[in-house]
């Protein structure tokens, strides 16, 4: 499967060949500084967008010049200059590499760890060999299967184009512009993104992502995503990337919304590895997101699983409007934040149908100096007879100088409803860790093993190729925090 | 030389001196006992073996093997073939007992140079040991120690020192709380892994494990030395006169 490298002229005949990619010429291309309603016509301009999408941005940014940044979540940052920032920068095709020995040694480290394989270990670093053509061809080849089914799959920039209708039906319905500060902001000066469509009765035969997580590596800071799925199909969508990925945007503002109708499954799941900063918390990305899914059809369902182990500061709460009579919301999620890393995140279950349920997991680890929130609501509305939720959330403590709080807030409209809450806050103990050791194991594989058990019940609900490298990150993430 | 050699060890925890010179040989092929009586120190005399940290060895030495273990650090120390059975193992919520023990074979075997043992024959290995132990599979799935009973904890201790077959096996109080069913049982997992190749030392309050373990030597461990040894005999006698004249000796 090896082959020799590219010579200098074969990659740039490389390049142009890459049409799912970027292309090198729009390197130069950058938006003036800051941000006003000329910035919103230039980004809209470069994506060639009709009339109706610039309209809805800049209805987006408008309504976002009046609002403020919130500041009532448990994370601490510098002030944000929104005007002293780049909104729109063509993304930069990767400076090429013609082998792994250009490599960071650091980063080759970590990849061997997880365990990726070295094909994609060499996509993933930026190196051009003919891999990348190769994931060109299995995405052709998904792609041609895909739209046989009648799945649409597609950056958001083209739907927008080519599958106007729905793009215009559903987006912002589930996090309309006007949702908050940072889902304006990205409503305003989205960059790309994901859509994908799965038609009635479709049983969607992949996971959407086993060839896309390469791309992923080059969304860029304003990530849109928008996933519908109609009536009785099931989708299952892996976003992120086990790998350390690196970006010089600090601010991360993605949307995600998803709508399932009735008898649909959605299952999304990710895996956030993005740069946390050093030990003394210097750098580091901003990750600010809103996802929230629309179980709109009767019995529909909705599952998101979350493993948040990088950037400097995570906030979001992947969430479910429970519509649909008999919908289901499920949320599982592991956070992990080591040194000087920050996460407040949870969930939001808003049960509005009939004998809806809801059931939400969450892990969060703590290491270092670090602060992990778990903060979650569960609300009952009036007509929500018959409504359950069941709710776990586990703190796991790893040193004395880090944090773990647990915020629940449970609102129950309707007295025909059950909504149990459990929580637990526990060590490692030095007892577990010397049992292990006592029988060979390394003390960061002794820790690695101890929360990977702890975390079991949100890893499980991964798809299984993915499984396996969280578990590998997750003792990745907390390497030096013991001893 | 012998497989273990323990010279003048003395040993602090928080600050309080509980071994106070303690001298002993086991030789490979040989099951040593220490008895004695509760708060004599025998149980610490196990964990300064094993590298627990918060047991400061504030004098003497420990030869494994001719390597000065207390140079080694407890994971270390595991990998060079010191087992040790603990008085009470601990739980390890989500981890299975299946996953744990391949871990930990697996970093042994990696120090030792031999391959990497895949899942499955890990799994083929483990049937066969668990068999003689009257281990069920069901155990093997369930998280370590986690729900066990007295028992079960107690057979899988032995069941994990099958499996990691050290060298030597430092057994704490692995008697204490067990039903004669279950002690026998034990004790039976105890016997079938002497061996030429192995030293033993089985650390219990009562003569009664000594029935079924029969001991090549008895030490009488008090007020952190050990007071008397001699053969399995000793334990006997040990039985009938009680802990009281080794100590009143001690004190003399």
């Amino acid at each position: 499967m090896e082959t020799e490298p590219k010579t200098a002229n074969e990659l740039a005949l490389g390049d142009t060949a890459y049409k799912y990619g970027f292309v090198t010429d729009i390197e130069s291309e950058l938006a003036p500084k800051g941000l006003d309603e000329d910035t919103v016509r230039f980004i809209s301009a470069k994506k060639d967008e009709p009339d109706w999408m610039l309209e809805w941005r800049l209805r987006a940014y408008r309504h976002w010049t009046t609002m403020r940044e919130p500041t009532w979540q448990k994370v601490n940052y510098p002030p944000i200059d929104y005007q002293d920032a780049y909104y729109y920068a063509a993304p930069k095709t990767k400076e090429r590499l013609n082998s792994l020995d250009e490599v960071d040694p650091e980063l080759l480290a970590t990849y061997e760890k997880l365990g990726i394989p070295l094909r994609e270990q060499e996509m993933l670093a930026g190196v051009a060999v003919d891999a990348v053509f190769d994931s060109v061809s299995v995405a052709t080849t998904y792609k041609g299967k895909l739209e046989a089914m009648g799945v649409i799959f597609s950056p958001i920039s083209e739907a927008v184009r080519e599958h106007p209708e729905l793009v215009r039906k559903y987006l912002g319905s589930v996090v309309p512009y006007s949702d908050n500060f940072f889902a304006t902001l990205n409503a305003a000066v989205f960059s790309d993104g994901t859509f994908a469509y799965v038609p009635k009765g479709v049983r969607c035969p992949m996971e959407l992502s086993t060839y896309f997580r390469i791309n992923a590596t080059q969304t860029g800071q304003f990530e849109r995503t928008l996933i519908i799925a109609e009536e009785g199909s099931y989708v299952s969508y892996l976003e992120g990337c086990t790998a350390p990925m690196r970006d010089e945007n600090q601010l991360h503002a993605a949307v995600v919304e998803l709508v399932a109708l009735d008898d649909a499954e959605i299952k999304y799941s990710t895996v956030q590895n993005w740069y946390p900063g050093d030990a003394d918390g210097r750098g580091g990305i901003y990750n600010f997101v809103t996802k929230r899914g629309a179980c709109r059809g009767r019995n529909s369902k909705i599952l998101w699983t979350q493993v948040e182990t990088g950037s400097a500061i995570t906030w979001k709460y992947p969430s479910c409007i429970l519509q649909g009579d008999g919908s289901v919301g499920e949320f599982y999620s592991v956070a992990i934040t080591n040194n000087r890393q920050q996460a407040d995140t949870g969930t939001k279950m808003i049960h509005i149908g009939r004998n809806t349920s809801s059931r939400i997991i969450s892990k969060g680890i703590s290491a270092g100096h670090a602060d992990n929130t778990y903060r979650g609501l569960v609300r009952i509305q009036p007509k929500a007879e018959g409504a359950r939720n069941y709710t776990r959330c586990d703190s796991l403590l790893i040193g004395d100088a880090c944090g773990a709080h647990t915020v629940p807030y449970i609102e129950t409209r309707n007295a025909s409803a059950k909504v149990e809450h459990e929580a637990t806050t526990s060590k490692i103990s030095e007892d577990q860790l010397f049992y292990c050791l006592q029988r060979g194991l390394p003390e960061e594989e002794a820790v690695s093993l101890i929360v990977n058990g702890f975390c079991k019940e949100v890893l499980q609900t991964l798809p299984m190729e993915f499984a396996v490298e969280a578990q590998k990150l997750v003792g990745i993430s907390l390497e030096g925090s013991v001893g | 030389m012998a497989l273990l050699e323990i010279e003048g060890l003395r040993a602090r925890v928080e600050g309080k001196e509980i071994l106070k010179g303690v001298d002993l040989r086991v030789e490979a092929g040989a099951v040593h006992a220490v008895m004695g009586p509760n708060g004599s120190g025998k149980s610490t005399l196990a964990h300064v073996i094993a590298g627990r940290p918060g047991y400061e060895v504030t004098d003497g030495s420990i030869t494994f093997d001719g390597r000065d273990l207390l140079s080694l650090g407890a994971d270390e120390r595991a990998r060079a073939g010191v087992f040790l059975a603990f008085q009470y193992p601990v739980e390890i919520p989500g981890v299975t007992n299946t996953t744990f023990l391949r871990h930990a074979l697996n970093a042994q075997r990696a120090e030792r140079g031999e391959p990497t043992l895949d899942p499955i024959e890990f799994v083929r290995m483990l049937r066969d040991k668990m068999r003689s132990l009257g281990v069920t599979e069901e155990l093997l799935k369930r998280p370590v120690n986690v729900g066990f009973s007295g028992g079960e904890k107690k057979r899988n201790e032995i069941l994990q020192m099958a499996v990691l077959e050290p060298r030597l096996a430092v057994l704490d109080e692995t008697d204490s709380g067990l039903d004669i069913d279950a002690l026998k049982v034990v004790a039976d997992g105890v016997n079938a892994l002497r061996s030429p190749a192995r030293g033993m030392l089985l650390i219990t309050h009562y003569q009664r494990v000594l029935s079924y373990v029969v001991p090549d030597h008895v030490h009488v461990f008090a007020g952190g030395v050990i007071v008397a040894s001699g053969d399995k005999d000793l334990a006997r006698e040990l039985e009938e006169k009680g802990y009281a004249d080794f100590a009143a000796a001690d004190a003399a």
